[in-house]
C-alpha cells in the first residue's frame, strides 16, 4: 500500500502532500504521523499541502484531527501553502479550520514551529527556576 | 442539447479521486475559472464519497449542457442504496449519519449553481449539480 512520507528534521515532522489523496491514505497519514511523533517526541509538525488541488470536508477533517491528536502529544501543527482557490472552496462548503495554525509557505510555517517549539522551552526554564 | 455524456462507476475508495479527476478535465475543458473549477470538483469529491458511503456504491454521469448561449456541466450522482428519509434534515449542515462532518450535503449545494436531490426510502438517491460558465 502506498503511503505519504514523513520526514524528520530536527524535532520537528515535515510532509508535504504531493498526490490527490484516496481516503484511506488519509486516514495512514494520520496514523503515520501520530506514531512518528511518539517515535522522536517531535514538537512540531509542518504539513504543506500546495500541491494539493482540493480539499474537501473529508481531508479538511483529517487535517483537523491531525493537528488535535498532536496537541494531545505535546506537539504543534502548522499548515503551509494552502491554494487560494482551495481556501475559498472550503470556507464556502463550511470549514473554517479552526484550532489549526497556518502559514503562507514553508519557510514561515517552520519559522512559526521553531518560535512555538522555543517559547515552550523558555516557559520550562522558567518553571525550574521557581521550583 | 446534449453534447456529451460519459457514465463511471463508483464502487471503491480510489474511484473518488478519480471522479475528481473527471470533473476537473471537465471543468478544464469548459474554460471554468480556478475558483469555479476548485468549487465544483470539490463539490463532486463530496458526492462522490456520499455515493459511496452512504449508498454503497453506484455511478456518476457527465455532460455538457447548454442553456441558450450558456454551456455547463452537469453531474449525475445515482445509487441504489437505502435512500434518505428526511431529507429536509439531510441537507442541514452538521447532520451527519456517518463518521464526518455533515457538510456533504450541505456544503456541496452552496459550491454549485444548481443542486437537486431525490431520494426514497429503499429506492436510492439521485443528486445532480449544475455549474454555468
Amino acid at each position: 500500500m502506498d503511503r505519504i512520507p514523513i520526514l524528520k528534521f530536527g524535532d520537528c515532522l515535515l510532509v508535504t502532500i504531493q498526490v490527490d489523496m484516496h481516503d484511506e491514505l488519509a486516514m495512514s497519514l494520520q496514523e503515520d504521523l501520530t506514531a512518528q511523533i511518539a517515535k522522536y517526541a517531535s514538537r512540531g509538525v509542518l504539513i504543506d499541502i500546495s500541491s494539493l488541488e482540493i480539499v474537501d470536508s473529508f481531508i479538511g477533517r483529517m487535517l483537523a484531527n491531525i493537528a488535535a491528536m498532536s496537541r494531545v502529544l505535546d506537539a504543534q501543527t502548522v499548515l503551509t501553502g494552502m491554494q487560494p482557490a482551495v481556501a475559498i472552496t472550503l470556507v464556502e462548503l463550511g470549514m473554517s479550520l479552526p484550532g489549526i495554525k497556518t502559514a503562507l509557505n514553508i519557510e514561515r510555517g517552520m519559522e512559526l514551529l521553531k518560535e512555538y517549539v522555543k517559547q515552550e522551552v523558555d516557559a520550562e526554564d522558567v518553571d525550574d527556576t521557581e521550583s | 442539447m446534449t453534447l456529451n455524456r460519459e457514465t463511471h462507476l463508483i464502487s471503491v475508495s480510489d474511484d473518488v479521486v478519480r471522479i475528481r479527476q473527471i470533473a476537473r478535465a471537465w471543468c478544464v475543458e469548459l474554460k471554468f475559472s480556478l475558483v469555479d473549477q476548485t468549487k465544483f470538483v470539490t463539490a463532486a469529491s463530496e458526492l462522490a464519497r456520499n455515493t459511496l458511503e452512504h449508498g454503497g456504491g453506484g455511478r456518476m454521469s457527465a455532460e455538457i449542457v447548454e442553456n441558450g448561449a450558456r454551456r455547463g456541466l452537469k453531474l449525475v450522482f445515482q445509487d441504489n442504496g437505502p435512500g434518505i428519509s428526511d431529507l429536509e434534515l439531510a441537507l442541514k449542515d452538521g447532520y451527519t449519519t456517518g463518521g464526518g462532518m455533515g457538510l456533504g450535503l450541505s456544503g456541496s449545494k452552496r459550491l454549485v449553481n444548481e443542486f437537486d436531490i431525490k431520494s426514497e426510502p429503499g429506492q436510492g438517491t439521485t443528486v445532480t449539480i449544475v455549474r454555468w460558465k
